[in-house]
């Protein structure tokens, strides 16, 4: 089976999405936006989020170079702090619903821990002669266990959210709305999105507080890093050799859904141990049927009619433990 | 017998310097699983292996191979040790202790290092080592007028890469911190591991003090300076949280005792301590054989175990299984539980030297000051 047609999504509208590796030692963002222009995309101006950098947001010269003064930031991490200092009673709420959703966190990590290192031992124990079709059964029940947890969580998450919105309206409040029709009109200006790096939690809630998809006209989507996570349908956080934890891949949000299909896992050559067959096998299988898109420097994965495609030496992680390549796109 | 110690018998009488020759080409000290075999090439009446391993001899003479200049001798080292060691060569009636010629590795200290032999799996940490990626911090020179101790102290300032005023950041204050940065590569890790998100972008101040071995051990003066004096000026003077959660006070050997002290005479304000290698002495009964420079630290250590309170939130501590004063540490441990404070041990194979504190600092300084690894892909 192509990778490709694993991620296959259909859907009214597809969004062409494109994400990158990380972009700060080698900047690859304008050949993307010059393939894109090469496909017919008019050349107008480029909406840039850079909410992740939070108080460096306006330091965005370097990227603001890149793209040729192109960019309109759309200094979402500024506009955030303007709404909660005028809305104190929304800057409470949301700060009471970011403790709910944490220590809805800290207890999915304790169940989480316990069930993935079950599955991670029944994965060690291997295959005995004769005894394969048991084993293969432990473990894709073992694996099934740490899935209905994830999605389990992911609804719980889903759940504080809708509850959020119903009780806060956050789109009725005139501190967000008066940002929400500015970044409208910014949007309306603009023929491409970018979305980079960053602090992905402080990036995805700012986002999240514009209810910046609905924002989005039909343009394009190029995103990276942090920028790449929060596109996708689950933010999954990703170490696996953090200095203290045991470096637990964890589902930590509900991302904004522009990117489907997959998981990005930017600096995975540095943050996972993609050597360690067990461990990509154990990651791939749990979060199939999306792709687990390995994201370093240089690399690129695209997304058209929702269908997910890369140039030469994009990888993934592979149910069997190893990395593939994506398909190349004709 | 072992098969490198059988070869070196086979050279022995070739020609000297072909035998040196090929010692150049091997790696030595030899490592071969848990068996070390050091060699020496020269002129000798004997020779001796010195070094600082508690529980073994402090002492242990070579092998000559008979009718050559060629020494050896053997013994156990653990997987994953590091050992500092010298050689005592005799020639007559001198004595000399000189760095192994056979060794490039070596550690280094304030008083001139040693050379290392490390054992089948340590490595020097990847972290501790200079990286390309890493954005780079800069140190800075001040001084300011302590009353405690009436007259002028220097301290430097370490600011992380993308210093930004509008932004508040944890201080930690480390004891002896330029012997930190010249021999534990403190400002390397720091910046490898604000790089790389295992710790926040914090500002670190390096104090070193004229007369340690009088301030640290439990001189009241020090606390003064640190918590009335220095921090409060650098919290005046630079954008730091300035709250105890976010303080953080550090030393190693005695510098270990100057930061429990101050902490244990400020109850509160230090919300972390890391404290490696403690020189914490004390006694159950009688005396202690440590000589006087010990006496101020064994009383501290004695009131402390008597009345230790709760000086800090959380504590790092770590300390080398080749060092005496492991087992003074490892009595500390529970006592400090016993507090209600959040307290972490980490033994190492290795003794009492920079090199041991320099890769204790990952696992130390990511369990005080988390850093935002988890959540930060740029």
């Amino acid at each position: 089976m192509k990778p490709s047609s694993k991620a296959n999504r259909t859907a009214a509208f597809q969004r062409r999405v494109i994400l990158l590796g990380p972009q700060r030692l080698f900047p690859t963002l304008i050949q993307a936006v010059s393939a894109l222009e090469a496909e017919g995309l008019p050349a107008g101006r480029i909406a840039a989020v850079t909410a992740g950098w939070e108080e460096r947001e306006g330091e965005d010269q370097e990227l603001s170079a890149h793209l040729g003064g192109r960019t309109i930031n759309l200094r979402i991490w500024e506009r955030g702090e303007d709404a909660y200092g005028r809305d104190k009673e929304l800057h409470t709420a949301v700060r009471e619903r970011n403790e709910k959703l944490r220590v809805l966190q800290e207890l999915y990590q304790l169940r989480l821990a316990h069930l993935l290192s079950a599955a991670d031992a029944i994965l060690a124990r291997g295959l005995p002669p004769g005894l394969q079709s048991i084993y293969q059964e432990e473990c894709e029940s073992a694996i099934e266990a740490v899935r209905a947890l994830d999605r389990e969580h992911l609804i719980r998450i889903r759940e504080q959210h809708t509850l959020f919105e119903e009780r806060w309206k956050p789109f009725e409040r005139e501190s967000v709305t008066r940002h929400r029709d500015e970044l409208g009109k910014l949007l309306a200006d603009c023929s491409l999105v970018c979305i980079a790096g960053g602090h992905v939690s402080i990036l995805l809630r700012r986002l999240r507080l514009f209810g910046f998809p609905q924002l989005l006209q039909q343009q394009p989507l190029i995103a990276w890093s942090a920028g790449a996570m929060v596109a996708a349908e689950r933010v999954v956080l990703f170490h696996d050799d953090p200095p203290q934890g045991a470096g637990s891949a964890e589902v930590y949000e509900a991302g904004l859904a522009i990117a489907k299909g997959v998981i990005p896992l930017p600096h995975a050559d540095k943050r996972l141990e993609l050597g360690d067959r067990r461990r990509v096998a154990l990651f791939a299988r749990r979060f199939a049927p999306d792709l687990c898109a390995v994201l370093p420097p240089k690399t690129r994965t695209d997304c058209i009619d929702g269908v997910w495609s890369a140039q030469s030496g994009t990888r993934f992680l592979n149910a069997a433990g190893d990395l593939r390549e994506l398909e190349v796109r004709p | 017998m072992s098969g490198f110690v059988q070869e070196l018998q086979q050279r022995a009488h070739e020609d000297p310097i072909a035998i040196d020759q090929w010692l150049r080409t091997r790696k030595l000290p030899h490592v071969d699983g848990r068996n070390v075999t050091f060699v020496f090439h020269g002129a000798a009446d004997s020779v001796h292996l010195r070094h600082w391993i508690f529980g073994l001899p402090t002492s242990q003479a070579f092998t000559r191979i008979p009718g050559s200049f060629l020494w050896h001798m053997s013994m156990q080292l653990p997987e994953n040790s590091r050992m500092e060691y010298k050689l005592e060569i005799v020639r007559g009636h001198a004595q000399q202790l000189i760095h192994d010629p056979l060794n490039v590795v070596q550690g280094h200290d304030p008083f001139g290092g040693n050379s290392v032999v490390f054992g089948a799996g340590y490595q020097v940490p990847a972290w501790t080592q200079h990286d390309a990626e890493t954005r780079e911090g800069h140190i800075e020179e001040h001084s300011i007028h302590s009353e405690a101790f009436g007259g002028t102290r220097h301290y430097s300032l370490y600011f992380p890469a993308r210093y930004r005023t509008m932004r508040r950041y944890p201080l930690l204050v480390v004891h002896d911190g330029l012997d930190y940065v010249r021999f534990s590569a403190l400002k390397t890790v720091l910046d490898n591991m604000i790089h790389r998100l295992e710790i926040p972008s914090m500002l670190v101040a390096l104090t070193q003090s004229p007369d340690r071995l009088r301030e640290y051990a439990d001189d009241p003066r020090q606390g003064e300076f640190l918590v009335r004096e220095l921090v409060p000026h650098l919290e005046a003077s630079y954008p730091l949280l300035g709250i105890p959660s976010a303080r953080g006070l550090m030393g190693a050997s005695f510098g270990a005792v100057g930061s429990l002290s101050a902490a244990w005479r400020f109850p509160g304000f230090f919300g972390n301590l890391m404290l490696q290698s403690g020189s914490f002495v004390f006694t159950d009964i009688g005396s202690h054989d440590r000589g006087p420079v010990f006496d101020n630290v064994v009383r501290f250590v004695n009131e402390f175990r008597d009345n230790p309170g709760r000086p800090a939130e959380r504590v790092f501590m770590s300390c080398g299984q080749y060092e005496s004063l492991i087992y003074y540490n490892r009595s500390m441990f529970p006592l400090l539980q016993s507090t209600g404070m959040h307290v972490r041990f980490s033994e190492s194979r290795d003794g009492h030297n920079w090199e041991n504190w320099r890769d204790r600092l990952r696992e130390g300084l990511s369990c005080l000051f988390p850093g935002p690894l988890w959540f930060v892909y740029e």
